[in-house]
């Protein structure tokens, strides 16, 4: 995998796309700040993983041994008490991986706070984790679950042989338990991710063919679907780079940027926490190490997290083509 | 010139106005119109103009759409099934008018 610098100078070397920041010169748009009230702490609680992923842009994996200890998740839970911040989004790797996930879910929800996990759906189906589903039926947690894709080709061509079996099996335990069911309060969002370098479609219409497809052949229901654009980052970047795509998938990013998606990029009401506790704008600057201060969560006060301006690269261009895109599916 | 056909080449596509602006607005406006979702889903427009590229050869089309296809949602299994809708059209077309040979042979034979 290249350096975090490496893949900067990979993005901001492109000489057909205009640089991002003068983009938001160009219409008007002064540098991106993060507002006064955070609505999400995100925290990345490990980079390990039982999967590896063709787009994933935190590079993580079985070989990775990246996990946040307690005494970080003590200081963010701290910090989101301080500040009011309403939601803890816990991502990785996979979160179930980290020993200290049910400890950190109990204690956010024992703060009141709307706790949400990214989950790959197949660790629920590994023995050691099959208490989760039921764990977070009982912490009310919203759960955003990859699918890459309704069908088991193009789905597991992504993520891995026997992933999409694996993944029907488990949405099947969750709906059981009552995720995806109207009524029931447990909230089941999945997560499509292009299989390639394309962009994302209309969220709207790819829902609606998984909601057919999904419902018809597995009798499977959810909430919503969440249409994620892959982030020139990490894994996907360097699949970029070896299949000669780059320039052309960045040219496709920019060339579709769309100055109304800028006022809702999820950079501006979030906080994103590496596992050592370094606090970054958004996953993806996390990932190439991107950050204007470096600082760490144990050492911040309000001052330093809420109000500063967000360090861009080219890679922001992922956020704000078309409809743009976040850790939330499309931004307009 | 290595080859009539130019990935970049698409890039100049806009040219055709220079000499026609009015036209070209016409053609754009129009074509823009089309592809908005309306009684069909912008998937379903986008495999249909994925199967007329490949019926009409125009390799700029056949990876415009392949591309607008994969965005909008749908599968290379999807796909690969328009392609045989025009191929059947296009095969249809050439052995449905055998009739019209059939008709002269036995208009000019005993």
């Amino acid at each position: 995998m290249p350096t975090n610098t490496t893949q900067l100078d990979d993005l901001n070397s492109i000489e057909t796309i205009t640089p991002f920041e003068e983009t938001l010169r160009k219409n008007g748009i002064p540098p991106l700040r993060v507002m006064e009230k955070a609505e999400t702490m995100q925290m990345n609680i490990g980079l390990l993983c039982n999967l590896r992923c063709k787009h994933c842009h935190v590079d993580a994996g079985p070989d990775r041994k990246e996990l946040m200890p307690r005494e970080v998740m003590t200081q963010a839970l701290r910090v989101m008490t301080e500040l009011c911040i309403p939601k803890l989004d816990i991502t990785g790797g996979a979160p179930e991986l980290n020993p200290d996930l049910t400890w950190l879910v109990s204690e956010a929800t024992r703060l009141n706070k709307d706790v949400t996990v990214r989950s790959n759906l197949t660790v629920l189906d590994d023995e050691r984790y099959s208490h989760m589903p039921e764990f977070y039926a009982e912490n009310k947690v919203t759960l955003i679950c990859s699918l890459a894709y309704y069908s088991q080709k193009d789905s597991d061509r992504i993520r891995g042989d026997g992933v999409f079996q694996s993944s029907i099996k488990m949405l099947k335990r969750l709906n059981e338990l009552g995720y995806g069911r109207e009524g029931s309060g447990l909230m089941l969002n999945l997560v499509y991710n292009p299989g390639g370098a394309f962009l994302p479609g209309a969220q709207e219409g790819i829902e609606a063919d998984y909601r057919r497809v999904l419902y018809d052949r597995h009798g499977i229901s959810f909430n919503n679907l969440f249409a994620i654009g892959n982030f020139p980052v990490g894994r996907f970047l360097s699949f970029l780079k070896q299949s000669g795509n780059l320039e052309r998938y960045m040219e496709k990013l920019s060339g579709a940027f769309n100055p109304s998606t800028v006022s809702g990029v999820m950079c501006r009401s979030q906080i994103s926490l590496k596992h050592d506790g370094t606090v970054y704008d958004c996953d993806f600057n996390q990932a190439l190490g991107l950050v204007r201060t470096p600082k760490n969560i144990s050492e911040c006060s309000a001052s330093d997290l809420l109000g500063c301006e967000i360090a861009v690269a080219n890679h922001c261009y992922a956020c704000t083509a078309g409809s743009g895109s976040s850790c939330g599916g499309a931004v307009i | 010139m290595e080859s009539y056909y130019n990935y970049a080449d698409l890039d100049k596509f806009s040219t055709m106005g220079e000499e026609a602006p009015q036209l070209w607005e016409k053609f754009m406006d129009y074509y823009g119109s089309v592809f908005e979702p309306g009684a069909l889903s912008a998937r379903e427009k986008a495999l249909i103009a994925l199967a007329v590229a490949h019926a009409v050869q125009c390799p700029y089309c056949i990876d415009a759409y392949t591309q607008s296809s994969l965005e909008n949602g749908s599968n290379e299994e999807q796909m690969t099934e328009a392609v045989h809708v025009a191929c059947a059209i296009r095969g249809g077309a050439s052995l449905v008018h055998g009739v019209q040979m059939k008709n002269i042979i036995k208009k000019i034979g005993y």
